[in-house]
């Protein structure tokens, strides 16, 4: 007998953005549920995406694999299927459903194509969710829309010299009337080769360290020159590239947040990020699972199918565990953020062992496939080519493992 | 008769909750049937017929007042309701049964004759069959307890709303037939009528806000136990293995030994 999701009550949409539990009306208390609970809508779009993706996308995998580059139409369909604006309100022209929805978009996404997931994933919980926060209404309602209908975005942080230590990034904004000119170069950002806004965090005074820096909105025609596209290991169908700035232009009402605020904004939204990544993660393991179990049951040596044999039972059993297990890590911290509770810990939490579970999965899924699984035409291969940049970018796991051992400490000391 | 002016269309698409088409289906130990735990979704053809309701409104807009879908089915069919509305529906219907019952096509025309009577549509698209039973009658058998047109196996729908008429394309053995049905009439839906379309995330959240209406089948005044013993269920004998030959020769000596040239 399926639980009772709890149901939002309707007068209450938009408020419930940082708390979707609401109390059922009828007699039902509030009775704790399994994390398996998702509210009908979340487990519609859950088949939606799933349909989507196993049929428009899936046929294009490979091609976009080896070619590295995205189709336009995958590009188009997420827009047209109002993935592109997930948490962004019905106001915006976006879908105003939960961060969860989102969540399970990326998942769907990844079980079939990580790199068509992260797009949807930057897209969503960095680009979309800067301007829903810390936006002004003006420019809520000037960007949103587009962002949620057609035009792709882009966060650009990272820079050469600067990753993990993303503030000490030199990118300088300097005032010249009611503009301000920026200065500089980034590096690794993802969706950058088909995106049309840009969020770049530029320091408008060095002085200040990391108070200086601020966040500028940037369209694509403001003169953003694309330079390198990276040849990658693995998510090669999406973009990413090098940006040079060279004395661009960008007008005062495009700063988010306000100035010197680009450090906190950049932090708490990439707090966000980092379950839209575990979600990649364990929907990339789940994918590559996906393809190569059902074969270990059909392959037969030694008059069995490999499947059955015990040694490979228990690896399979294993990595279902471990599936499971960042699958909750991560859906738990996606409701702790919805209820408003503190994730940060949590969040690191999922991003890390997802990334982890995503590349032992994959790198099992290949060695149960045997000869077939190291062949590109099967696809296995490529889920753990996608997998290795988990443990890389939106924080390297090295940076999770700090940031978990901080609240640790502050814990237990 | 109905009057003929100022006819705006009422769409009623039943739907049926069966085993999605891509799950592998197993008989049961007890080989009374298939195992039904498994996933479940809207019988394709049905998702043929909401699609192409969805799409008569895109066509002829405000001609097209209303679409309701309806299901016999348990609880668990709540969702398929919801996602039709997804797909463009206006409200749903749910007649409640328990999850034991498996109605049978004619029970549930008579059924699906209430709520005509009930809902009063000009225009009833089914799936021309359900994949689990493929039986095949349900639309036909409402068609003649409601003494309308039917036409059957439907590859286009044409709907001239002023003349009060429906003209179908349906694929028959020996190719296309073209009927002209006047409204209100019955339309079976085939294959290649048209590629239904993906909820989208905002119509999904549409949807919470759509109406769906409760009703039983002792409300309706029908009798939905079955009429029909299903004796026994069995896999189909194993395909055994072939062999490959080499050449055309080799295939005739082959096709000889085995008596059958």
């Amino acid at each position: 007998m399926q639980r009772i999701a709890l149901r939002r009550v309707s007068g209450c949409m938009r408020a419930a953005h940082s708390q979707s539990r609401m109390i059922s009306s009828s007699r039902r208390l509030a009775a704790p549920t399994s994390l398996h609970t998702f509210t009908e809508e979340e487990q519609m779009l859950r088949e939606a995406v799933r349909r989507f993706a196993k049929e428009e996308v899936e046929p294009k995998v490979r091609e976009m694999d080896e070619n590295e580059s995205m189709d336009p139409k995958i590009i188009q369909g997420l827009f047209e299927q109002g993935l592109m604006g997930i948490e962004t309100s019905a106001d915006h022209g976006g879908s105003d459903a939960s961060f969860t929805s989102a969540i399970v978009a990326i998942e769907e996404l990844a079980k079939i194509d990580p790199s068509v997931s992260v797009m949807c994933d930057v897209h969503n919980t960095l680009v979309n969710t800067i301007f829903r926060k810390y936006g002004t209404d003006a420019q809520k309602d000037r960007w949103l829309p587009m962002l949620a209908e057609n035009k792709l975005g882009s966060f650009c942080l990272s820079e050469p010299a600067s990753g993990s230590d993303a503030f000490a990034l030199q990118t300088r904004a300097v005032k010249d009337g009611n503009d301000w000119v920026i200065n500089g170069s980034k590096m690794w950002i993802t969706n950058s080769y088909e995106a049309e806004i840009f969020l770049i965090f530029a320091n408008v005074d060095p002085s200040k360290g990391y108070k200086g820096i601020t966040c500028f909105v940037a369209t694509k025609d403001m003169g953003i020159k694309i330079a390198k596209k990276e040849q990658k290991l693995g998510i090669r169908a999406s973009s990413t590239c090098t940006l040079n700035f060279d004395d661009l232009r960008i007008p005062e009402e495009n700063i988010i947040g306000g100035i010197g605020k680009g450090y906190k904004l950049a932090i708490e939204i990439l707090n966000e990020g980092r379950i839209g990544i575990a979600a990649q993660m364990i929907g990339l393991a789940q994918g590559a699972f996906d393809k190569a179990v059902p074969y270990t049951y059909e392959r037969k040596q030694f008059g069995q199918a490999i499947g059955t044999f015990q040694g490979m039972a228990f690896q399979i059993a294993e990595a279902a565990i471990e599936i499971e297990a960042a699958r909750l890590l991560t859906y738990n911290a996606a409701r702790r953020k919805e209820e408003g509770l503190p994730f940060t810990k949590e969040a690191a939490m999922a991003k890390y062992y997802a990334s982890v579970v995503a590349q032992k999965v994959s790198g099992s899924a290949i060695e149960w496939a045997g000869g077939v699984g190291f062949t590109r035409e099967t696809g296995i291969e490529k889920f753990w080519r996608d997998s290795k940049i988990g443990a890389i970018y939106e924080g390297t796991s090295n940076i999770q493992l700090n940031t978990i051992a901080k609240f640790i400490q502050k814990e237990y000391s | 008769m109905r009057p003929s002016s100022a006819r705006l269309l009422n769409i009623l698409v039943p739907i049926k909750r069966s085993i999605d088409y891509a799950v592998k289906i197993r008989v049961n130990p007890q080989q009374t049937g298939v195992e039904t735990n498994v996933k479940h979704s809207m019988n394709p053809f049905d998702e043929i017929g909401v699609e192409e309701a969805v799409r008569l409104r895109e066509k002829l807009k405000d001609a097209v007042k209303n679409i309701t879908v309806v299901t016999i089915g348990p609880t668990k069919a709540n969702e398929m309701l919801r996602t039709a509305l997804a797909m463009g529906a206006d409200k749903g219907i749910h007649i409640e049964i328990p999850e034991t019952l498996s109605p049978e096509p004619l029970g549930v025309a008579k059924a699906l004759k209430e709520v005509v009577n009930k809902e009063k549509p000009d225009l009833v698209i089914l799936g021309k069959q359900a994949i689990d039973d493929d039986a095949g009658q349900t639309g036909q058998m409402l068609a003649g307890l409601m003494g309308w047109s039917q036409a059957t196996f439907a590859s286009k729908v044409e709907v001239d709303e002023p003349r009060g008429v429906v003209t179908v394309t349906r694929e028959v053995d020996g190719g296309l037939q073209k009927v002209e049905c006047k409204l209100p009439a019955i339309v079976t839906t085939d294959l290649r009528l048209n590629e239904p379309r993906y909820t989208s995330l905002p119509n999904i959240m549409k949807a919470k806000k759509k109406p769906i209406e409760k009703l039983s089948a002792e409300e309706l005044g029908v009798d939905l136990r079955p009429r029909l013993e299903t004796v026994k269920v069995t896999e189909p004998p194993k395909r055994k293995g072939g062999a490959k030959v080499e050449s055309v020769d080799e295939l005739v000596a082959k096709l000889k030994e085995a008596g059958v040239a």
